[in-house]
C-alpha cells in the first residue's frame, strides 16, 4: 500500500449557530461541546480534528450519532463549509476554494454514497449512474459505456432500464456505488452507506466492498456507528465522541490499546478471534537462502539454537524447511539441499482469522507458515504462540503482537544495511 | 383618530393614475399582444369543426387518463355545442388558457427565484397572501384602468388572481426534495443550473402540476366574473341570466362552466399525476 497521504486534516472546526467565533473561544479555552451548548445555544459539530487519510486505504470514521462523523465527512467536498482549520486533498487546500474549483473536486476527485442512497427517483438506473458525467458534460455515447461499465462491476448491467423504487434496498445502494465509481473518483466519501441495509445484506455489501477495494485500490472514507462493520472494512479507524477525535488506529490497536474509557466500553464485547489475522500473532522468522549452501545452513541453525531452518529461492519466495537431522544426513551423503526440503507444510494467508487456526496449527509437526499473495513467507505461528493468543488474555495477546511489531521494525532498520554491506562486499 | 382618516384610497388612486399616465404606452403594447394571442387561441378553436375538435380533446383525456374521462369530455362539450354556447365556450377556453399560460410563465420562474434568494422570498410571500386574499373583484378595478373593458382586462385579473398558486406550489415542489437529493446532485458538481434542471425541477413537476391545476380553476371562476368589465364568454351569458332573472338560460350557462371545469380540472391533474415517472 502507497503510504502517502491523500487527505490531511488540519484543525478542523464546525460550529452550528448564529456567531461561531464565540464558541471557537470557548473551545480555546477547553470547554465541552455540552458547556458551549448552555452558554451560548451552539452546537459543536466537529472540534478541531488533525490527521491524515493515507492514499489507498479504507479509513473508517466511527461513532455514535451526533458525534460529528457525518459532518465530518461532508467537509471532504464541502457539503458542509467548515468553520475553520484546513483540508489538503493531494496537497491542495480546499476549504479556500472558490466555487469553480470545489466543482472540479466535486467532479473528479470526490465520489460520495449516501445513506438512504440518494437515487434520483424520475431516472432509471442508468441515468442515475450516467449522472456525474452527464454534469461533467461527458458525450452521452462515452457516459453510457462508462456508467454501463460500473454498473458491471456492481452485477447490476441487467436493471439498467428500471427505476430506482423497483429495486430493493441493497440493489439501490449498489447503483448508489455504481454512480460515485462512474467518475473514477480517486476518493470516495461513504456515509453511513450500509446503515439502512438488512444485516445479511450489509453483509454482503461490505464482502463487495472489500472484493471492489482489492483491485480498485480507491481511497475511501467510510462512516458507520456499527464497530463490527468498523472492523470488517477499515484498514484504519477513527473513534470521534462529541465532535473530538479519540482515537485513530488499526483495528487491532482500538481493540488492544483502548485510548481512554470510552474506547474500552464500545469495544468490550468484541470476540478477538473473529477480528485479529494470522498477520497481526505471527513470529517474525529469519528465511534461509538456499543458494548459500550445506554448511551455511548448519552454522545458522547453531546460531539460531534451532533443529530447522525456513528456506527461501533466489526470488525470496519461500520454499520449504530443512531439518536437522536431515542436513546432516544430506551433507554426509553429499546430496543436494534441494532434496530435502519439507515443502509440504501447512500454511495459511496473512489475513485468515484467528478463529480458523487452531486445528491447523495444533494438528501440525511444525509451526504453520503464513504466506502472501506473492509466495513471501511473512512469518510463522507456532503451537506455544497460538495458545497465548488463545488464553483470551488481552494483556498476554497484546504484548506478543507489540514484541513482534518492534522485531519488525528491528528488522526494517537492519535489512538495508546487511543488503548495502553486502553490496560493498563484493 | 376621529375626523382623521388616512387617505389610502387617494393613495391608491394616485398610484394607478401614475401608472396609466407614465405607463400607458407600455400596457398599450401589453394590450395588444394579449388581445392578439386570446383572440387567434379563440379564432383557432372555432375555425375547427366543433365535432372534429371535441374528437380530438376527447382523445387527448383518453390518453391522459382512461376512458372515462374520455367519454365524459365527448358527452360534455357535445352538450355545449347543443345548448347553443360553443362559441362562447371557446372564448372561455381561449381566456382560461392565455391566463394560465401567463401564470406559469411569470410564476415558475418567480418560484423559482424565491427559492434561490431569500430577500425575493421575503418580498413575495406577503404579495401572494395579498393576491389571495384580496377579494377578486376588485382586481377588475385596475384592469379597467390599464386595458380599458373587454378581453385584456379580463386576462389581466384572472392572472392576477390564479398566478399565486402556481408560485406557491413550485416553491413547495422544490423545497420538499429530500436534502439527501439535493446533497448527492451538489456531490457530484452540478452547477446551480444544471441542480435546477436536472433534479429540482423534475422532482418538483407533480406539485408544480398540482398548482398549475389550481391556477386553472382560478381562472376559469375569474374569467367568469370579467364579465362584468365586458369579457366575453359563457359569463357573459351567465351575468346577462342574473340581470334578466332568467333562471333556464343561468342553468344552462352555469351548466356549460362546470363541464369545462370537470374536464379541466382531470385532464390537468392527470398530466400532474403521470409526470411522476415517466418523462
Amino acid at each position: 500500500m502507497d503510504h502517502t497521504s491523500k487527505i490531511k486534516v488540519t484543525n478542523v472546526t464546525k460550529i452550528f449557530g448564529q456567531h461561531p467565533s464565540q464558541a471557537i473561544k470557548l473551545l480555546r479555552e477547553g470547554k465541552s461541546k455540552q458547556e458551549i451548548l448552555e452558554m451560548v445555544g451552539m452546537t459543536v459539530g466537529v472540534n478541531q480534528v488533525n490527521f491524515d487519510i493515507r492514499s489507498g486505504e479504507t479509513f473508517v470514521i466511527m461513532g455514535l450519532s451526533g458525534s460529528g462523523k457525518s459532518t465530518l465527512v461532508r467537509m471532504f467536498n464541502r457539503l458542509i463549509d467548515p468553520t475553520e482549520g484546513e483540508i489538503y486533498i493531494d496537497g491542495e487546500e480546499i476549504v479556500g476554494m472558490n466555487k469553480e474549483q470545489l466543482r472540479d473536486i466535486r467532479r473528479k476527485k470526490v465520489g460520495m454514497v449516501f445513506q438512504k442512497f440518494g437515487l434520483f427517483p424520475h431516472k432509471n438506473i442508468l441515468k442515475n449512474v450516467e449522472f456525474g458525467l452527464e454534469v461533467q458534460g461527458v458525450p452521452a455515447k462515452e457516459r453510457t459505456e462508462k456508467a454501463l461499465n460500473a454498473l458491471e462491476l456492481v452485477e447490476l448491467a441487467s436493471y439498467k432500464d428500471r427505476y430506482p423504487d423497483q429495486l430493493s434496498g441493497g440493489m439501490q445502494q449498489r447503483v448508489g456505488l455504481a454512480r460515485a465509481l462512474a467518475n473514477d473518483p480517486d476518493i470516495l466519501l461513504m456515509d453511513e452507506a450500509f446503515s439502512a441495509l438488512d444485516p445479511l445484506i450489509r453483509k454482503d455489501m461490505q464482502n463487495e466492498l472489500i472484493r471492489l477495494q482489492a483491485t480498485m485500490h480507491k481511497t475511501i472514507i467510510f462512516i458507520t456507528h456499527d464497530l463490527d462493520e468498523a472492523l470488517r472494512i477499515g484498514d484504519r479507524i477513527a473513534i470521534m465522541k462529541d465532535g473530538s477525535m479519540i482515537q485513530i488506529g488499526t483495528a487491532e490497536e482500538i481493540l488492544l490499546q483502548p485510548a481512554n474509557d470510552y474506547v474500552r466500553k464500545f469495544v468490550e464485547d468484541v470476540d478477538l478471534f473473529k477480528v485479529l489475522k494470522a498477520s497481526n500473532i505471527q513470529e517474525r522468522i529469519h528465511m534461509f537462502d538456499i543458494n548459500l549452501g550445506a554448511e551455511k545452513a548448519l552454522q545458522e541453525m547453531q546460531e539460531l539454537q534451532q533443529s530447522h531452518i525456513f528456506a527461501m529461492n533466489s526470488k525470496k519466495e519461500f520454499i520449504g524447511v530443512i531439518t536437522l537431522a536431515e542436513l546432516t544426513t544430506a551433507m554426509k551423503e553429499g546430496k543436494p539441499l534441494e532434496t530435502i526440503l519439507n515443502r509440504n507444510l501447512p500454511s495459511v494467508k496473512p489475513e485468515t482469522l484467528l478463529v480458523d487456526l487452531p486445528d491447523l496449527v495444533l494438528n501440525s509437526k511444525y509451526p504453520i507458515t503464513v504466506i502472501d499473495n506473492k509466495n513471501n513467507c511473512t512469518g510463522i505461528i507456532t503451537k506455544e504462540r497460538l495458545l497465548s493468543a488463545m488464553s483470551n488474555n488481552k494483556d498476554k495477546l497484546n504484548h506478543v503482537i507489540t514484541i513482534s511489531k518492534k522485531v519488525e521494525k528491528a528488522r526494517s532498520l537492519i535489512e538495508p544495511k546487511i543488503t548495502s554491506i553486502a553490496k560493498g562486499a563484493f | 383618530m376621529e375626523g382623521f382618516k388616512l387617505p389610502l384610497d387617494v393613495w391608491v388612486e394616485g398610484f394607478i393614475s401614475f401608472l396609466t399616465d407614465n405607463f400607458g404606452g407600455l400596457f398599450g403594447v401589453i394590450s395588444n399582444l394579449l388581445d392578439s394571442v386570446v383572440g387567434a387561441l379563440g379564432d383557432a378553436i372555432l375555425f375547427i369543426n366543433p365535432f372534429v375538435f371535441i374528437a380530438i380533446i376527447a382523445a387527448l383525456a383518453w390518453k391522459v387518463s382512461r376512458w372515462p374521462l374520455a367519454v365524459f369530455t365527448l358527452i360534455g362539450m357535445l352538450m355545449i355545442v347543443n345548448l347553443g354556447y360553443w362559441e362562447q365556450a371557446a372564448q372561455t377556453m381561449s381566456l382560461v388558457l392565455t391566463s394560465v399560460l401567463i401564470s406559469v410563465i411569470v410564476g415558475v420562474p418567480l418560484g423559482i427565484a424565491s427559492v434561490m434568494n431569500r430577500s425575493i422570498n421575503n418580498i413575495l410571500s406577503p404579495i401572494l397572501d395579498f393576491m389571495q386574499t384580496m377579494p377578486s373583484f376588485i382586481y377588475l378595478i385596475p384592469a379597467i384602468f390599464f386595458f380599458g373593458l373587454g378581453m385584456v382586462p379580463g386576462v389581466f385579473a384572472s392572472v392576477i388572481f390564479a398566478m399565486p398558486p402556481t408560485i406557491r406550489m413550485t416553491i413547495l415542489g422544490i423545497r420538499q426534495i429530500s436534502n439527501e437529493l439535493i446533497e448527492a446532485a451538489d456531490a457530484f458538481g452540478t452547477t446551480p443550473f444544471q441542480k435546477l434542471l436536472k433534479v429540482q425541477l423534475p422532482l418538483a413537476t407533480p406539485t408544480i402540476m398540482a398548482g398549475i391545476n389550481q391556477s386553472i380553476m382560478l381562472s376559469l371562476s375569474m374569467v367568469v366574473i370579467a364579465a362584468m368589465i365586458g369579457a366575453p364568454g359563457l359569463g357573459t351569458e351567465v351575468y346577462r341570466a342574473v340581470t334578466q332573472l332568467n333562471i333556464g338560460m343561468g342553468f344552462e350557462a352555469g351548466l356549460s362552466i362546470v363541464i369545462l371545469a370537470i374536464i379541466l380540472d382531470r385532464m390537468s391533474q392527470n398530466i400532474g399525476k403521470k409526470q411522476r415517472r415517466f418523462q
